[in-house]
């Protein structure tokens, strides 16, 4: 059980993907940059779980409480609010509840930010990079209402929840629709509703869509239905967030925002997260001052990306599960 | 009866579902980067023996199955019930046609068997890995053929079909892996 869970080799090929990742950045004049692991706030996302420590100071009789950070979004957001321009970091996140072939408690993210860049823009280099990482030659690129169109038949903007619980029945989805709507508090209010139909949409997704596009090239979705906006800017008609994934051979790859710049909106999503929480029977989340005076004092526009390293190398040396190229896995850390 | 919650589910793990006991055969935990996360999970339903594949919420759980495999040794058949008998407590259990189903054809006295109980019921009757039979009909081989071309049909004392060597006669008794239902050899002792 000592041994690594990688072979020696897979964590070359490891370290030659990180290094071209580093020259990809450098030669745009993208600065690197390394915000802390620990947080005095954590996000308000209801389906993402922060580890959460202790420090003590010397001496003290009290500790305060810190979190790992699940992204260093909030801390990246707070150096482009001051200037830093464009900038991508390479760092470890923490997410609580998350073991599997795709998921360890801790993995490498590699997070970055295009000052001025729409989603469009940031959409393109990402296939440059994957192209360059990945054995591939170009990336697919559709709308999550297209595939939905394309591969089930409906439109889920527009869908009623009748229709759509009639399309989970017809995928053997009917138990996890009742199941669903048993965890959910309040499930007649509106909120209660939105949440439903985005939980179904979801798993719908994974298991109907995912399979089935990203086979060859990867596959970018892009505008997600409002509801799924998350940090994202909405289009003009305010029907969908300007957000985008990436998805190849049945892995998450990225997910990537328009950026939101508006404190008020901001502020906004920050409550509907707090709603669905309590609707999840799960405690509110303290929204981060410090990232909040941060739009306060003016984020520029800009696009930024989050994406996967340890499932970037593992598609990129084809094996089946991110252990495989990292060194000691939470099995044998 | 204990319940168990889909991140304690594992292969091997017995578990009720719409009723029926199933068996769990392998369980992966997906969590989208947005949104709920789920577990999908491969079963085996038990009295059906269906393979299924199914989704359900993560953290969700389930009745136990009160299932447990037995180890006893065949006796007789009355035509309507398979009697088998634990070798140290002298108990019968009878089990019936669907819980016997395929392995019928396997079924020799005193051989022990593994019975799948559910509720104290048997549910599913499994031979052991090996058996030995007679062969009561096959064509006779041609002399100095030892190799075999693809064999000949035989049929055992217990109505299974088997293909057999070329060399193998009628009233020989012959050792057969019952998962495959291929032949393995002859038996070591014959009558």
């Amino acid at each position: 059980m000592w041994q690594p869970t990688a072979s020696i080799d897979a964590l070359r090929q490891r370290a030659a993907i990180i290094a071209s990742i580093r020259a990809f950045f450098d030669s745009r004049n993208v600065l690197e940059v390394e915000t802390p692991c620990l947080s005095s706030h954590t996000i308000s996302d209801p389906y993402l779980q922060a580890m959460v420590t202790k420090h003590t100071e010397p001496g003290a009789s009290q500790s305060r409480t810190l979190y790992l950070q699940t992204s260093p979004e909030y801390a990246m957001k707070r150096l482009l609010a001051a200037g830093s321009g464009d900038i991508f970091q390479l760092c470890k996140a923490f997410r609580d509840d998350e073991v599997g072939r795709l998921h360890n408690p801790e993995f490498t993210m590699l997070e970055w930010y295009r000052v001025g860049f729409d989603m469009h823009s940031l959409i393109n280099e990402v296939g440059a990079l994957l192209i360059e990482i990945l054995p591939i030659i170009n990336i697919d690129q559709f709308t999550y209402v297209e595939v939905f169109q394309r591969l089930l038949g409906f439109d889920p903007l527009n869908i009623s929840m009748n229709e759509l619980r009639n399309v989970c029945d017809s995928c053997d989805l009917s138990n996890y629709a009742e199941s669903l709507k048993a965890s959910i508090y309040d499930i007649h209010s509106d909120n209660g509703q939105r949440l439903l139909k985005d939980s179904l949409l979801q798993v719908l997704f994974n298991q109907q869509i995912e399979p089935n596009i990203g086979v060859t090239s990867p596959a970018i979705v892009t505008n997600f239905p409002a509801s799924q906006a998350s940090l994202a800017t909405l289009s003009s008609d305010g029907e969908t967030a300007n957000r985008f994934e990436v998805y190849f051979k049945g892995v998450e790859l990225a997910n990537g925002f328009n950026e939101l710049t508006n404190v008020k909106e901001q502020t906004v999503r920050f409550e509907e997260d707090n709603a669905k929480r309590a609707l999840l029977g799960l405690p509110a989340q303290v929204i981060d001052r410090y990232f909040l005076a941060a739009l306060r004092a003016g984020l520029p526009n800009c696009s930024g990306v989050a994406l996967g390293v340890d499932r970037l190398i593992m598609l990129a040396t084809e094996q089946t599960s991110i252990e495989k190229v990292m060194s000691f896995s939470h099995r044998n850390c | 009866m204990a319940n168990f919650s889909t991140n304690e589910f594992k292969a091997g793990l017995k578990i009720m579902l719409d009723g029926e006991p199933c068996n769990i055969l392998e369980n992966e935990y997906v969590k989208p980067g947005k949104g709920q996360a789920f577990n999908r999970v491969k079963i085996r339903k038990l009295i059906s023996g269906k393979v299924l594949e199914k989704t359900f919420r993560s953290g969700e759980s389930f009745e136990a199955a009160d299932v447990m495999d037995t180890e006893l040794a065949y006796l007789y058949s009355d035509g309507e019930f398979w009697h088998f008998m634990n070798n140290e407590t002298f108990e019968q259990i009878a089990a019936d046609e669907k819980a016997v189903a395929d392995s019928v054809k396997w079924l020799v006295e005193n051989d022990v068997c593994t019975i799948t109980l559910f509720n104290g019921s048997p549910i599913v009757v499994t031979p052991p890995n090996f058996v030995e039979i007679e062969i009561v009909e096959t064509d006779p081989g041609l002399k100095g053929d030892t190799a075999g071309t693809g064999g000949k049909p035989a049929t055992l004392a217990t109505g299974a079909v088997v293909r057999v060597p070329l060399f193998v006669q009628t009233g020989e008794i012959v050792k057969v892996d019952t998962r495959s239902g291929e032949y393995a050899s002859r038996a070591q002792t014959q009558k």
